[in-house]
């Protein structure tokens, strides 16, 4: 376990160190990190803002104030929802409330088999066949109750 | 022994997200099977987006193209037992691509190649009028382009619509050693998608664009700032703007000019307030994305301090025509001072979804019942949000109104991103008011209390006045509110959120009171 999170330290660090030489480097550091782990743990606080000679509460800041970053593990997969309003005048209020029940988490959760994590968002560009939801990244337009739990039996 | 049949499958996101990927399999092996063959081209998608997967067929002779659609992997072997590979008839056959009256009767200036090529072939880029507009803003000095671009009208297509060719000389003659561009694509707006089309299906439009506001201004760095939930555009502009290097389109000597310019993407990470333009430069400089006070404005002194044009994906894809075309080309089309072309997109509950690039002017009638037509479900249509979650809700007695910025403004509506989100008569306008709100609490910043306190109590009021709890005060308290957001808030966010929320107000009064019939009455005397 402890050799574990020193290998995730040496990780994050190398992945700091690589890009901080860029202009504004912080945001690609951490999709880096997240891009490599899945999520920014609590430990790369420290690590990013030594490289990047921030304080932690700068880097803190950062991470906590974009809803892309997450700070724990996700689940094995990770269902985006779209709650805006194109998606709405086709029923993303009724496919919201089915998915809830269905996997029994809410917004920011992971389902207890740890296969889904349920995400909302904001839009996801494909307004024309609402109501969208990504699966990772692949985006399902014109989803239904019945499409939806088609999509994650698959998955 | 017939020659090779040059087959057309979008693979653009929403073409994908109903099955795109698995029609161009399908079709692979059918043929196969069969022992035809073919050459399977993923072309970017015409953006009528009711018809896909659309598929499309090159006729030998002329290049024409067939179009058949919507099509699942189901239909495939059917489609081959037609003959559609030689234009065979079949129920789904839409005719000659260019003649559906949808694609017909638009404009498409900005969109010319969009679902016409491959998105990353620069070949075909060039044999389709691309980099014409750089070839000729290589022989001509900074001024001369920015003169260009300010002479042909066009107003940013983010939503502000301010004068694009005025930005970029304040970004000229701001003196300066570094300058950048950046391209705002961070397209959130609920029912827009025309960025995400662009940075899909024609990246190198951007890439030529970006490229001539750095030769006009004197910059020699660009940023694109895509968001996160396009993770396609964000592959396909990384993947474009490698082969534009590679091709000596970007670089230290752009086209031969001693000028350099290089491009860089970079992603964004789910937050709406980044669409601000302040807040986007903020996030770019690895902050949060709180917005910035102005002045000085972002020309002046932009990212990391230095003098910087921010501009959307639409009005810098639009710079190449107006380079290739001329100033008076583009000024041709429009009304008024909204000059050029819109790219409407029609989104939610409509029949015929998708984009809609035609001159300012027409009515917005004419977009939903002979573009769109009509709702999705068949019922009467209630209400449109334009504009995004900013947008005021238009109620149908304004549906002639003509698109044009101010013809909007004048009535307390905004065209902004040119996206028209569609509702039916189920729809309930308090939820929606409730809604505006609730995201604006989300999405806020933080950084001034109107927008971040006044969104929290703007949901609390809806609630109240729903559950009706003194309905006629809180009624008159949600309208004080509003004023006080509208008047006090930092940035577009909490100053615009109101809009929607005032628009109910004003012309769905009956869906924003008590729900409950007695307790309505209560209130009333209350």
């Amino acid at each position: 376990m402890e050799q574990r999170s020193a290998t995730t330290e040496a990780t994050i660090r190398a992945l700091a160190e690589a890009n901080a030489g860029r202009p504004g480097a912080l945001l690609p550091i951490l999709h880096a990190i997240q891009g490599e782990l899945g999520y920014v743990p609590e430990s790369a606080v420290p690590i990013v803002a030594n490289v990047l000679n921030l304080s932690r509460a700068e880097v803190h800041g950062v991470v906590t104030f974009y809803h892309f970053f997450r700070t724990r593990p996700p689940g094995q997969h990770t269902l985006y929802l779209c709650r805006a309003e194109a998606c709405q005048s086709m029923g993303a209020r009724d496919l919201e409330r089915h998915v809830k029940e269905k996997l029994n988490v809410d917004f920011h959760e992971t389902t207890a088999d740890g296969r889904f994590s349920l995400e909302p968002v904001y839009c996801l560009g494909n307004c024309a066949c609402s109501p969208a939801v990504m699966i990772d990244e692949d985006v399902h337009g014109r989803v239904t109750p019945e499409r939806l739990d088609a999509l994650l039996g698959q998955g | 022994m017939a020659s090779k049949h040059k087959i057309f499958v979008p693979s653009d996101t929403t073409a994908r997200s109903v099955g795109a990927d698995r029609v161009a399999a399908a079709i692979g092996e059918e043929a196969t099977l069969r022992g035809a063959e073919v050459e399977i081209v993923r072309n970017g998608s015409r953006g009528l987006y009711w018809l896909e997967p659309l598929v499309e067929v090159e006729v030998e002779v002329d290049g024409r193209r067939l179009a058949y659609g919507p099509i699942g992997a189901g239909d495939v072997p059917g489609l081959f037992d037609a003959g559609f590979l030689t234009g065979g008839a079949h129920p789904r056959a839409l005719g000659e691509t260019e003649s559906i009256p949808y694609l017909a009767k638009q404009d498409r200036l900005t969109f010319a190649r969009v679902g016409l090529i491959d998105p990353l072939s620069i070949e075909d880029y060039r044999a389709h009028g691309g980099f014409r507009g750089l070839d000729n803003a290589v022989k001509l000095d900074g001024a001369e382009i920015v003169n260009i671009v300010t002479e042909s009208g066009l107003r940013g297509r983010g939503g502000a619509a301010f004068p694009t060719g005025i930005k970029w000389n304040t970004v000229l003659n701001a003196p300066g050693e570094q300058k950048y561009v950046v391209c705002n694509a961070d397209e959130g707006d609920s029912g827009t998608f025309a960025d995400r089309m662009i940075m899909e299906s024609d990246p190198y439009t951007l890439i030529e664009g970006m490229t001539i506001a750095g030769l006009a201004v004197g910059a020699t760095l660009g940023y694109v700032y895509i968001r996160a939930e396009y993770p396609q555009a964000i592959r396909t502009m990384r993947e474009a703007i490698e082969r534009a290097e590679a091709a000596g389109y970007l670089g230290t000597d752009v086209q031969g000019s001693g000028r350099a310019f290089h491009l860089e993407v970079r992603e964004a990470a789910g937050a709406y307030i980044c669409g601000e333009e302040t807040s986007l430069l903020e996030s770019l400089e690895g902050k949060r994305g709180v917005v910035r006070y102005r002045p000085p404005l972002p020309a002046i002194k932009g990212l990391f301090g230095k003098p910087t044009i921010v501009n959307n994906v639409i009005s810098l894809a639009t710079v190449p025509i107006i380079l290739d075309k001329g100033a008076q080309f583009y000024k041709d089309f429009g009304v008024g001072r909204s000059r050029g072309t819109l790219t409407v997109q029609l989104a939610g509950n409509v029949k015929q979804g998708g984009l809609v690039e035609i001159a300012f002017g027409h009515t917005l009638r004419e977009l939903l019942e002979d573009f769109g037509g009509g709702t999705a479900t068949g019922r009467p249509i209630r209400a449109v949000q334009a504009g995004g979650p900013l947008g005021a809700y238009i109620h149908p007695s304004k549906f002639d109104t003509p698109l044009d910025y101010e013809a909007f403004a004048a009535f307390g509506a905004m065209i902004g991103h040119g996206g028209l989100v569609v509702f039916d008569d189920t729809v309930d306008m308090g939820a929606q008011a409730r809604f505006a709100m609730e995201f604006c609490a989300v999405e806020s910043c933080g950084k001034c209390t109107p927008c971040r306190i006044g969104s929290v109590r703007g949901v609390e009021v809806i609630d109240r006045i729903l559950d009706g709890v003194n309905e006629a005060a809180n009624l008159k308290l949600l309208r004080e509110l509003c004023d006080t957001m509208v008047v006090g808030s930092l940035c577009a966010l909490g100053g615009m959120a109101p809009y929607p929320v005032l628009s109910i107000l004003d012309h769905f009064p009956e869906d924003l009171r008590a729900r409950d019939p007695e307790r309505r009455a209560m209130g009333e005397v209350a």
